[in-house]
């Protein structure tokens, strides 16, 4: 076991993929020399030179579409998109074509393309620096999503994630990047299946289930209303797609009771598809209707008043009350 | 300013229309755009100082086999129309006119190349050894590809314009990133830098109307960064469904490579003759890591954009019969006639083997099977996906309630 932060994780994880197969290589603006404007590929150009991590032109587009090409001819490209809001100019690689090669050709091509997003709020940031757009890439078949909250999950799933057939897009959460904890590079245990939700607290009155940087928030509150007397269940969802069902839909059963907190707005967000899942497997389970707890229907604010937007532990204690009070 | 700036056909001047030309003037500043052109409209062979080279390496047979294939295309294409007119496809996209630049660049391609094509590169996929029924099961609707790229280095078309020439430029990158592994190991081993293999560079097709999507700009790009072994082939048939070439730009196209660093020409697209040695020469240059390059066929549309649209309603019937005088079957016949290359004999085969294969295309649509949804479950992932599970677990026990239905419907039809 060792200690490290989540972009430590990653850089490290990236270090072992990259060491382990030749045809594993980066690819994204200012990855080289810079090392990432979060230095999460700190010293890889060093290492293992500059036709592997490749410093590429300012263009998304061109980095995925390039990326599918890399693919095509039997390399594993892993691109970084510098910012959540910047990868709109990729979107039609990522989901015309990136996310339907395998399909289109009968599974006859496999596209083992990488995409690494920071995203998410906090960081008070200008515009287009903190959005959470998971769900428009959910929505399209042929892609998986995972999201790590912690520095072991992080160092496993971008491993995990290269190692896949299918494309993946990674959001990293960029306000935990510098989140410390302990990572053991010798074995992903319990993190063996990076699609797998995992239970981080039991409890027995509620369950709120979590992603990426809010799973941090969503212990705390937890931790909150244990103080009141209430036992609350918290699950970091780790994969948006697939979502493990069956974990949450477990959880529910014995508690009865289920918040879904994300960052992203609330309206055709992923808590809408947990809760439309969860009533139509667990009715009979459930004593309260499924609470959302997310982000208001408006452009991701300005940093100044950020902190109004982003869920936080008394926004999940509400929404906790509101179930409780069924 | 007007949308007409430059005439469109400016590169031999007959039936230039005068106002056009000086409306072009006036905006380019220099309308006379230099174009390889060696087999002139009325069968003639003229001389080039770098592409005669190359035109000299063809022998009659093989002179002759750009005929075949150029007809056998062109018969291909009159019977796909058809079938889509009776119904049988959804949709055909017809390229009666651009005959030469398609077979002219594909027969100029190595089997080691990999071309990444748009959705009217029949005559490629030709050259490439494609079975031209495959083509159709996307038209058909019973696939959205059809052949497997892997067999015959000829990758599934791309409806979404331009989004497969960054996938081009990634896959050079890939064959230049082998070729340096190769090197390497090589060296490691003591024997001779390289490799046995032959170099291979990557082809990739689009049209004048997708010159304008980002994607071409963005792939030229990283094409130039890195001095991928890429041939950017445009093929200019000048009009983009209704909007003519002159909105997509305002200077030739081939002019745009140079603002990337690497070299671009025009060629004469219904010239099979110019098309194959410039392509050759492309091909030949990127393998060798020189650089990119973008070749502009300069040719024409003569049919519609699909069989959706209506080009009486966009463009001039003068403007089509300009440019079926400038036909690339006829050219060449001309030419093969004149050389005493070949005869009747070989023409009436040509269109027995057009006529054969034409048959063997009608037979085969009509005998496609249409798939069981199944594949498309199975086919979404790489790897298992327990959502697709779910559903496709949901879909079978729907399914398994309409057994009981359909058996007495069948047991009465076998009565």
């Amino acid at each position: 076991m060792t200690t490290m932060t989540i972009a430590k994780a990653i850089n490290e994880g990236l270090r072992a993929s990259l060491a382990g197969n030749p045809r594993t290589l980066l690819m994204g603006e200012d990855i080289g020399p810079l090392g990432g404007v979060y230095r999460v590929t700190d010293g890889l150009i060093g290492e293992f030179g500059a036709d592997r991590v490749v410093d590429t032109p300012l263009a998304e587009s061109g980095i995925i579409g390039t990326a599918i090409g890399l693919a095509l001819s039997g390399y594993l490209p892993v691109c970084e998109i510098q910012f959540d809001g910047f990868v709109f100019p990729g979107f039609n690689q990522i989901t015309t074509q990136l996310a339907k090669m395998h399909s289109r050709s009968n599974g006859n091509l496999t596209v083992p393309v990488v995409i690494r997003i920071p995203y998410g709020g906090g960081i008070g940031s200008i515009e287009h620096h903190s959005e959470s757009p998971e769900a428009l890439f959910a929505h399209t078949a042929g892609l998986r999503i995972i999201t790590p909250s912690n520095p072991h999950d992080a160092y496993w799933m971008i491993q995990q994630a290269i190692d896949c057939l299918d494309p993946v897009i990674v959001f990293e959460p960029k306000r935990r990047y510098w989140l410390k904890g302990e990572v053991d590079t010798t074995s992903p245990g319990q993190s063996a299946d990076p699609f797998q939700a995992h239970v981080l607290r039991s409890g027995t009155d509620a369950t709120v289930v979590a992603y990426g940087p809010l799973v941090p928030v969503a212990l705390a509150a937890a931790s909150a209303a244990a103080e009141d007397g209430h036992s609350v269940e918290v699950i970091d969802l780790r994969s948006i797609s697939p979502i493990d069902f069956d974990t949450v839909t477990d959880s529910v059963r014995k508690t009865g009771r289920l918040i879904v907190a994300h960052e992203a707005p609330t309206f055709g967000g992923i808590g809408g598809e947990i809760a439309a899942r969860v009533s139509e497997r667990a009715f009979h389970s459930l004593e309260a209707p499924v609470m959302r707890v997310g982000g208001f229907h408006m452009p991701y604010p300005v940093a100044k008043v950020e902190e109004d937007y982003l869920p936080d532990i008394d926004r999940i204690l509400e929404a906790l009350e509101r179930a409780l009070a069924y | 300013m007007g949308a007409t700036h430059l005439p469109s056909t400016e590169f031999d001047g007959t039936g230039v229309d005068d106002q056009r030309e000086a409306q072009a003037e006036a905006v380019l500043g220099d309308p006379a755009v230099p174009m390889v052109q060696l087999l002139s409209p009325d069968g003639t062979l003229g001389t080039d100082p770098v592409f005669s080279e190359y035109a000299a390496r063809l022998d009659a047979e093989k002179l002759r086999g750009f005929y075949a294939d150029m007809a056998k295309i062109r018969r291909f294409d009159v019977e796909a129309t058809a079938l889509q007119r009776q119904g049988q496809l959804a949709l055909w996209v017809p390229l009666t006119g651009q005959e030469a630049a398609q077979i002219g660049s594909g027969r100029a391609s190595q089997p080691q190349d990999y071309i990444f094509p748009t959705y009217r590169e029949h005559g490629v996929a030709l050259t490439r050894n494609v079975d031209l029924a495959e083509l159709l099961r996307q038209f058909r609707g019973v696939s959205n590809g059809g052949w497997n790229p892997k067999e015959t280095n000829f990758h599934l078309y791309t409806l979404v314009l331009a989004a497969q020439t960054p996938h081009a430029v990634g896959y050079a990158m890939g064959i230049q990133r082998d070729q340096k592994r190769a090197a390497a190991q090589a060296a490691a081993a003591g024997s001779a830098a390289g490799t046995q293999d032959p170099k291979a560079a990557v082809m990739v097709y689009f049209g004048d109307g997708a010159s304008s999507e980002g994607d071409v700009h963005e792939s030229m790009v990283f094409a130039s960064s890195y001095n991928a072994p890429v041939v950017f082939f445009c093929q200019n048939n000048h009009w983009a469904i209704s909007v003519p070439t002159t909105v997509q730009t305002r200077i030739p196209l081939s002019h745009r490579a140079k603002g990337y660093g690497f070299p671009g020409i025009r060629v004469d697209g219904n010239d099979v003759i110019a098309v194959h040695a410039v392509t050759e020469w492309a091909l030949e240059r990127a393998r060798e890591g020189k650089s990119p390059v973008l070749i502009e066929a300069f040719t024409y549309r003569v049919g519609a954009h699909t069989t959706a649209d209506d080009p009486t309603k966009y463009r001039g019937s003068e403007e089509e019969e300009r440019w079926r005088a400038k036909d690339p079957l006829e050219r060449l016949e001309k030419y093969l006639r004149a050389e005493g290359l070949a005869d009747d004999a070989f023409f009436d085969q040509v269109k027995a083997d057009g006529d054969e294969l034409a048959a063997y295309v009608r037979k085969t649509t009509h005998d496609l099977e249409t798939p069981d949804i199944r594949t498309a479950f199975a086919n979404t992932y790489a790897q298992a996906h327990p959502l697709v599970a779910e559903e496709l677990a949901w879909f079978e026990e729907y399914s398994a309630g309409f057994a009981d239905e359909a058996e007495p419907a069948d047991t009465e039809a076998a009565n």
